[in-house]
């Protein structure tokens, strides 16, 4: 299971790596020396993977200073310095484990279109295969057939679900959720909720209501609040990212949709901007395409050995 | 970091309209900043360089150097050039009559699709069409059942595929019955798809072949960076669109993308989606776009949708009062019933040039708030409306209590009237800047 889950990551990496490794490898081929054309060329290859312009110039910046120390002018040398600054950009501790009573409780959240729905069905699916008993909340009471979305997914997986009509107030549809989790032993609660623009302060609102009353059923719930982010996203990523944390404080970030040729690079900018990790991926369509991040393997994927 | 960009464009074009005198070299260092802002609003790096060469050309030409004001006359340049590379007017949409016309929406996952096609469907209607929804999503779980709801919402009739039929099956069906339904337009809802998925980019081939749409529509999310290219390129390649519609517009994504799918594909974008509810459609205007991605604000719907409220005469004494800085809260609450009608406050907002500098929570306009707003304003007195500042402790604790709210509330008011006579200042000075554009 675990050779079958690299190998995805590589097969969907695989364009992304491939176009960025052709581009360092072309650069390197041209300008044997690293001088400041060939930073100027780099910092294009990395504001293509949508990494952004700031974050870019922190990182020539400090690939400079590497370079200066390490007092080599070799171009092939950039490989190295630069998995291992994006590298130490993304890392984060994952040894620091909570101690949660259960049921965990895992709160989605995203703008529109990011993939939420099926990043459930897929985390569902991950935690029945590690044996959990999952409950799912269908608290987007917003958007037309949302909630039947859930359902089917919720059959398919024969995973619990709460549903609700639509137009509910979503934080009682959670509250409910998870006062049944509590009542019936559950494990793992996961709740969905509309897709919502973050400049939309209502919502937001309605958003962190959410996660009172969650926290007030459940102490220490929700114990797990992701945000999910388009891998074509660009600079908005961060404004969306600021603005969740704002309101929730984000624990991780799924970054979606990393099976296309977009790079998600935004997620290095957010994780420099904000410092909120990456916890998971999604490469495909399929439910088994949900994999842990690996910040070691992200890069590696990503500049090619 | 809307804010700094804001900012930093309001900067540079400060610098040069400051600066008496322009050379070819602080043209060029002006410029190498404009690049870097395209680039943080997710326009694609080749576009941003192309775009910001062609501006040099005209810029660094004599007409502009030996200009009166060649500060401005760059300005001038980078927006007209701007406005250019979107397509320069707006795409007039006609849609051929046929029996039924047929629209194909397509793109990626999550880019808006389906509340499209029920937009798209009362777009048509308001334009005396008889359009229908056909669902051809059979992957995505509900897709069906979402864009029938969508559907019944505002009384279009939807065809979705029933068991074991292909999205073409459906499709055809559809085609087979509007004759005797009477419709003369069918909308397409096809799955969301990436465009390096040939099966499923084959599957819009047959589409395209066997039902020959008159118009495809590829739907491009407005927050989406440097991977808009690659989806138009290879969408465009396959199909051969028709046009975009870019989505989520109400956000505050400075929609970068937008140039970027004119400049690489040459193809117009017609749409525009601004919003949740299915009457947020609206036809794309270059202007205005050109206007968001360089932060100087939408003033033009701004005008458009006040003209629809406000009469002309108000209009010019409200101006007034504006520019001499003596808005009160009396014509606050005036205002607030006309501003009322023009939709969400917050997009109002977004429209309006300078207000990238302030920051969103010191001005949280919550719909819900315009009510206790309204409840305040009433509950003062008309000498307290003219001249807030008269407004003491016992004063607010009256108005709280008259209006149902607490003093706090009242003193948020009062913050925020004092932001917002601030920021109309600004604008109206700002709005003479840009006059000479």
């Amino acid at each position: 299971m675990r050779l079958f889950k690299r190998k995805k990551l590589e097969d969907s990496l695989y364009k992304t790596r491939k176009s960025l490794l052709t581009k360092i490898g072309e650069l390197v081929g041209i300008k044997k020396n690293i001088d400041s054309g060939f930073l100027g060329e780099l910092e294009e290859i990395l504001i293509t993977s949508d990494i952004g312009v700031k974050a870019t110039l922190e990182i020539i910046h400090d690939l400079e200073n590497r370079v200066m120390e390490q007092k080599t002018r070799d171009s092939g040398e950039i490989y190295v310095l630069l998995k291992e600054e994006l590298k130490r950009i993304l890392y984060y501790d994952k040894s620091v484990l909570k101690d949660i009573t259960p049921p965990e409780v895992i709160l989605i959240a995203g703008v529109n279109g990011t993939g939420k729905t099926t990043t459930i069905a897929k985390l569902a699916y991950r935690f029945k295969e590690e044996g959990k008993k999952v409950l799912i909340s269908a608290a987007d009471t917003f958007r037309a057939a949302a909630q039947e979305q859930l359902g089917v997914w919720a059959e398919r997986l024969g995973a619990d679900i709460v549903q609700s009509q639509a137009g509910a107030d979503a934080a009682s549809v959670a509250y409910d959720t998870v006062e049944k989790a509590i009542l019936k032993g559950y494990d793992c609660v996961i709740i969905d909720t509309a897709g919502r623009l973050h400049t939309k302060s209502n919502l937001m609102e309605e958003l962190k209501k959410v996660q009172r009353v969650i926290s007030k059923k459940h102490e220490g719930a929700p114990h797990e609040i992701l945000l999910v982010i388009d891998a074509t996203t660009g600079q908005n990523g961060i404004l969306q990212a600021q603005a969740f944390n704002q309101a929730l404080n984000i624990t991780g970030i799924v970054l979606t949709k990393l099976d296309g040729t977009a790079k998600g690079g935004i997620v290095l900018a957010i994780k420099k901007e904000l410092n909120i990790p990456v916890k998971y991926v999604g490469i495909g369509e399929k439910l088994e395409d949900l994999i842990e991040f690996n910040p070691e393997e992200f890069v590696e994927d990503i500049i090619g050995k | 970091m809307f804010e700094q960009l804001t900012n930093k464009l309001d900067g540079i074009f400060r610098k040069l309209t400051s600066r008496g005198k322009l050379t070819p070299s602080n043209i060029r260092e002006t410029l190498r900043e404009v690049r870097r802002v395209l680039l943080e609003a997710d326009v694609n790096y080749k576009v941003a360089k192309s775009f910001v060469a062609k501006v040099e050309e005209e810029a660094v030409g004599d007409e502009v150097i030996s200009s009166i004001t060649p500060g401005q006359k760059v300005i001038k340049v980078v927006h007209d050039k701007m406005v250019e590379f979107l397509g320069g007017t707006t795409v007039e949409f006609n849609l051929p009559r046929s029996e039924p016309t047929r629209i194909m929406l397509v793109g990626l996952q999550g880019s808006g699709k389906t509340t499209l096609a029920g937009k798209l469907a009362l777009f048509l209607r308001e334009r005396q069409w008889a359009p229908a929804l056909v669902a051809a999503d059979i992957y995505r779980p509900a897709a069906g059942e979402q864009l029938r709801i969508l559907g019944n919402s505002v009384n279009i009739p939807t065809v979705v595929f029933e068991n074991k039929e292909s999205p073409l099956d459906t499709c055809k069906r559809a085609g087979k019955i509007a004759g005797s339904k009477g419709w003369d337009a069918l909308i397409f809802d096809t799955a969301g798809r990436l465009q390096i998925d040939q099966k499923m980019m084959d599957e819009l081939i047959l589409l395209k072949k066997k039902l020959s749409p008159e118009m495809i529509l590829l739907v491009v999310d407005a927050m989406t960076g440097q991977e808009a290219v690659s989806v138009a390129e290879e969408f465009e390649k396959r199909l051969v669109v028709d046009g975009f519609a870019l989505t989520k517009l109400d956000g505050d994504a400075r929609g970068g993308a937008a140039l970027s799918l004119r400049a690489i594909t040459g193809k117009p974008i017609i749409f525009a989606g601004t919003g949740e509810k299915l009457n947020a459609l609206e036809l794309f205007h270059p202007d205005r776009m050109a206007s968001r991605i360089l932060g100087m604000g939408d003033v033009v719907t701004l005008v458009e949708k006040a003209e629809k409220v406000f009469d002309e005469e108000q209009a010019r004494e409200l101006e007034k009062k504006i520019r001499k800085q003596q808005f009160t809260l009396e014509d606050f609450y005036t205002q607030l019933q006309q501003i009322k009608k023009m939709g969400p406050m917050e997009n109002l907002l977004g429209m309006i040039p300078g207000m990238g500098k302030l920051k969103t929570q010191d001005i949280n306009f919550d719909e819900r708030e315009l009510v206790k707003v309204e409840a305040m304003i009433s509950s003062m007195t008309m000498d307290e409306r003219r001249n807030p500042g008269i407004i003491n402790g016992s004063r607010r604790k009256r108005i709280a209590n008259g209006s149902g709210t607490s003093v706090q509330d009242v003193n948020r008011l009062l913050k925020q009237f004092k932001l917002m006579k601030k920021m109309m200042g600004s604008m109206s000075k700002l709005g003479s800047k840009f006059l000479g554009l």
